[in-house]
């Protein structure tokens, strides 16, 4: 059967010229780079001529880069390790209502030992509100966490204006660390740290068609930083742990082929996106683009869309039935059977949410791959549809019923 | 091993008794609150037995398959069968449910009841 990927918010498929770089680095140099002797030093120069290609795609300097086991742990280093190592000059922690669990889960930590933290909330197409971040800044301020790119709505920040927001305000005591999750981001659009002036940021291979296993932390020269895994001197002493050189040379590779096709394939994920969009627009009634429309701020890939009166979780296992592989925000389709947290920060009605379909295309999908998804998508609407209490509420009465937890349906 | 049993997928894929009852004798909803899942059914009861059943429903594959499966197992049973018929007994008869599912999506059984309870009251 057909098999169509439009999941690369949750992993994307390894590129093969980084596959091809990172095999001599399993079988024939197994060095650890950490050794002086010649197997040991071909590790070494592989693991640093890596760190200069990631480096380079985020414009930081090779120093900068840390190297860590996945976007979570760079998450977890970059909250804790700043909290920590800034926390004598204040305990207060700003981030956004919508945020990867690493960050929210982090900060749950850290309130428990007596940080205070400010929620950001965002408009209803997931946008900061500049105006509260402001407010928000105090003399304890030590830390502002806030996502480049959202994988689930396509938002995509002025990371720019928001730090000068941050650095430039008047309330603001001491240092304020600037730390933002890029990980959707960076593949997607560029991210050039000095440009933005963050002091901190989080990427990963596995997002960006290089091996999983594998991400990195951007920490500008100068900031303090906590470890988080006590152990040896490796990534200066910042990550403890023997470094995965085959993973962080395909990563180095997957920065590498990025840098180079960046511009050309964004411009073709775009039209896919957009194709996708206008055509699900034209062919499938009561539904909604969560999250900026295509010609604003929105990630390339990102589609997002409330199906009404059906929920995701149906639909893209039915979806998956024609081969095709996406993703939800419903609560549903989540092990916790909560509403996403970004879809109830952007204060979606709970019975729209539930129909919330994701597709993330990727530099590997194909025109004729969308064209297949809106020949299918109708159909399989219409059969949720006919199946639908709520749906034959409306057809009949021409009113909605809405669903809110905790309580029983109404009418609207 | 997939996340849900084949029975499961089978009637997710090929609901059984799917729709509306014009004419019914009993009509019973059961909605989730935490989840947003929802069930409709529609029975027509002749000489104390389930004589047709149909349903709409709202929700997760778990939902639908929950529907799907409750409806066959009420059809020509006596009001009192379907009466001792419990959510349990169906997520058994689909060959189980993931954890997380089993309170929110396995609702058939009770929207059943829901519906012969409101023929009853009709009766009255």
């Amino acid at each position: 059967m057909r098999q169509i990927y439009l999941d690369n918010q949750s992993n994307t498929k390894l590129d093969k010229r980084v596959f091809d770089s990172m095999m001599p680095f399993l079988i024939e140099y197994y060095g650890n780079p950490q050794s002086i002797y010649s197997l040991g030093v071909v590790s070494k120069d592989a693991l640093e001529l890596a760190r200069c290609k990631v480096a380079s795609l985020i414009n930081a300097d090779a120093e900068e880069i840390i190297f860590t086991s996945c976007g979570s742990e760079s998450n977890n280093l970059a909250i804790k390790g700043i909290a920590e190592a800034l926390k004598s000059s204040g305990r207060h922690i700003i981030i956004s209502s919508i945020e990867h669990f690493s960050i929210l889960n982090s900060i749950k930590k850290l309130e428990k030992e007596g940080f205070d933290v400010s929620f950001v909330p965002v408009d209803d197409k997931g946008n900061i509100d500049e105006l509260r971040l402001k407010e928000m800044l105090r003399k304890d301020t030590i830390l502002v966490s806030i996502q480049y790119a959202n994988p689930e709505i396509g938002t995509i920040q002025d990371i720019k204006k928001l730090v000068s927001i941050v650095k430039q305000n008047k309330n603001v005591g001491n240092f304020v660390a600037f730390h933002t999750d890029a990980v959707s981001a960076c593949g997607a659009i560029p991210v050039d740290v000095k440009d933005f002036g963050v002091d901190a940021l989080t990427f990963s291979a596995s997002t960006m068609h290089g091996p999983r296993g594998v991400a990195a932390l951007y920490i500008k020269r100068g900031l303090k930083i906590n470890p988080q895994i006590d152990g040896g001197v490796q990534e200066n002493s910042k990550r403890s742990g023997t470094e995965n050189v085959p993973a962080i040379v395909g990563f180095g590779k997957a920065c590498e082929v990025v840098k180079e096709e960046l511009v050309s394939k964004n411009r073709f994920i775009c039209k896919l996106r957009d194709r996708l969009i206008s055509g699900l627009l034209s062919k499938v009634e009561y539904i909604y683009l969560n999250g900026p429309q295509a010609q604003e701020n929105r990630l390339p890939g990102n589609v997002n869309f409330s199906i009404e009166f059906i929920e995701g979780e149906s639909l893209f296992l039915l979806l998956d039935a024609k081969g095709v592989m996406v993703a939800s925000g419903s609560a549903c389709a989540s092990k916790n059977l909560k509403l996403s947290h970004v879809l109830r920060a952007i204060d979606i009605d709970a019975a729209i949410g539930q129909g919330s379909i994701i597709f993330t295309l990727s530099k590997f999908n194909t025109k004729e791959e969308i064209e297949y998804v809106l020949e299918e998508f109708p159909s399989i609407v219409r059969r949720l549809r006919d199946m639908s209490p709520l749906y034959s509420h409306f057809v009949h009465t021409g009113k909605r019923r809405v669903i809110i937890p905790g309580t029983n349906f109404g009418d609207v | 091993m997939a996340f849900y049993s084949e029975k499961v997928m089978e009637h997710f894929a090929n609901p059984r008794n799917v729709g509306e009852i014009k004419d019914a004798d009993g009509i019973g909803e059961v909605g989730n609150p935490v989840c947003g899942d929802m069930m409709t059914f529609y029975i027509k009861v002749n000489n104390n037995r389930i004589e047709n059943v149909k349903f709409k429903t709202f929700g997760c594959g778990a939902a639908i398959a929950v529907s799907s499966i409750v409806s066959e197992m009420a059809f020509g049973k006596t009001i009192e069968e379907v009466m001792s018929l419990t959510n349990v007994d169906v997520a058994k008869a689909l060959g189980g449910l993931p954890q997380n599912k089993m309170h929110c999506s396995n609702l058939g059984a009770s929207a059943l009841h829901k519906a012969i309870e409101n023929y009853k009251s009709k009766k009255l």
